[in-house]
């Protein structure tokens, strides 16, 4: 079994080294194979040169694509080189990459396609704050009655994918704040989409991609993004 | 002749002139100069026919001359606006995979 862990990083000098570490940790501690695949989204810090002191596969974009095109690249990648299953953590360390084995058993056990680690199913951890929750519940509303799967969290980046989703993702992937959106894509390649509780913990450096006057736009992107994916799945099946 | 109209046509000829220049040079794409070219021969064409404002806008039923030409030209601008919209779209999407390929050659090139 090979395990691909696609790290999106963008400046992340901070974080970058201890995300790393965790996931070897795992690997040894599981006796599962894991690859820490690292994305360096064109950093303006120290986040290339860190990595490539590391023990990781890094991927250099030439210019920053954002989260969706980043992710998509780390698919890619894992796909080409015959990964079994590929799970995307953060580089801000948030997400448990302790939990990587308990994802696979869940996703082996449930015969899904994308296993989802969720935030809000024993509430657990870091919540995250009352208004992104509500825009939360909001994707997952919308996205639940396109697609009819019950997504607690509807953001969380903490996703496994086995190769049938992931020769999905690598031609179908939304550019940016891609997890909701994601889920409708899975939807139009009829992916069976399970969820696995986790506990996330708050970032512990740097800087979140999504500050309080992008949080407006977000919404109305994603809102629309969620709209026009159901349209085109249903104009192109 | 009139003084304005003299301007006009120096005018149009001169953009015309630049516009054939930059296609000469291979600056602008032959499908945006097909656009520029349609644009600029208008603008010479009223400027010789000084009458033909004022016919075309009684052929559209526009009672102010004037008002037809900022109407067609506010909404020829919004259709290339658009279209612009969209080449930046498909752009954006080829440069992904430009990047991409370049970020997963550059790690396969590490063990070549």
């Amino acid at each position: 079994m090979k395990v691909a862990a696609v790290i999106p990083a963008f400046n992340e000098e901070t974080n970058i080294v201890a995300v790393i570490r965790e996931i070897h940790d795992v690997s040894k501690r599981s006796g599962i194979e894991i690859t820490p695949v690292l994305i360096n989204d064109c950093s303006t810090d120290k986040t290339a040169a860190l990595a490539a002191s590391l023990d990781c596969v890094l991927l250099d974009l030439p210019v920053n694509l954002g989260i969706g095109g980043a992710v998509q690249t780390g698919f890619i990648y894992a796909f080409e080189e015959k990964f079994d299953v590929a799970v995307q953590v953060d580089g801000d360390g948030q997400h448990p990459a302790s939990l990587i084995p308990n994802l696979l058993i869940q996703m082996q056990q449930s015969e899904s396609d994308v296993i989802i680690g969720s935030r809000f199913i024993e509430k657990g951890g870091f919540q995250s704050t009352f208004l992104r929750r509500t825009g939360i519940k909001w994707f997952s509303f919308l996205a639940g009655i396109f697609t009819g799967y019950r997504v607690k969290d509807s953001t969380s980046g903490f996703r496994m994918l086995n190769r049938k989703a992931l020769a999905v993702v690598c031609t179908d992937y939304p550019d940016d704040y891609p997890e909701p959106e994601a889920l409708l894509i899975y939807a139009k390649h009829k992916l069976i989409v399970t969820e696995f509780s986790v506990e996330m913990k708050e970032r512990s450096g740097g800087v979140s991609s999504i500050g309080p006057f992008q949080a407006f736009y977000y919404m109305w992107k994603v809102t629309l993004g969620i709209l026009f994916c159901f349209v085109r799945s249903k104009v192109t099946v | 002749m009139e003084k304005i109209q003299m301007i006009a046509i120096i005018v149009s000829l001169g953009f015309l002139g630049y516009i054939a220049r930059l296609i000469y040079k291979g600056k602008l794409r032959e499908e945006y100069a097909f656009i520029w070219i349609i644009c600029t021969v208008l603008l010479i064409t009223f400027a010789f026919w000084r009458e033909g404002l004022v016919v075309m806008a009684k052929l559209f039923g526009v009672i102010e001359a004037p008002n037809l030409v900022f109407t067609g030209a506010i909404f020829m601008i919004l259709v290339y606006l658009l279209h612009l919209s969209v080449t930046v779209s498909r752009l954006q999407e080829s440069n992904k995979k430009l990047a991409q390929d370049i970020a997963l050659m550059k790690e396969k090139m590490k063990h070549a």
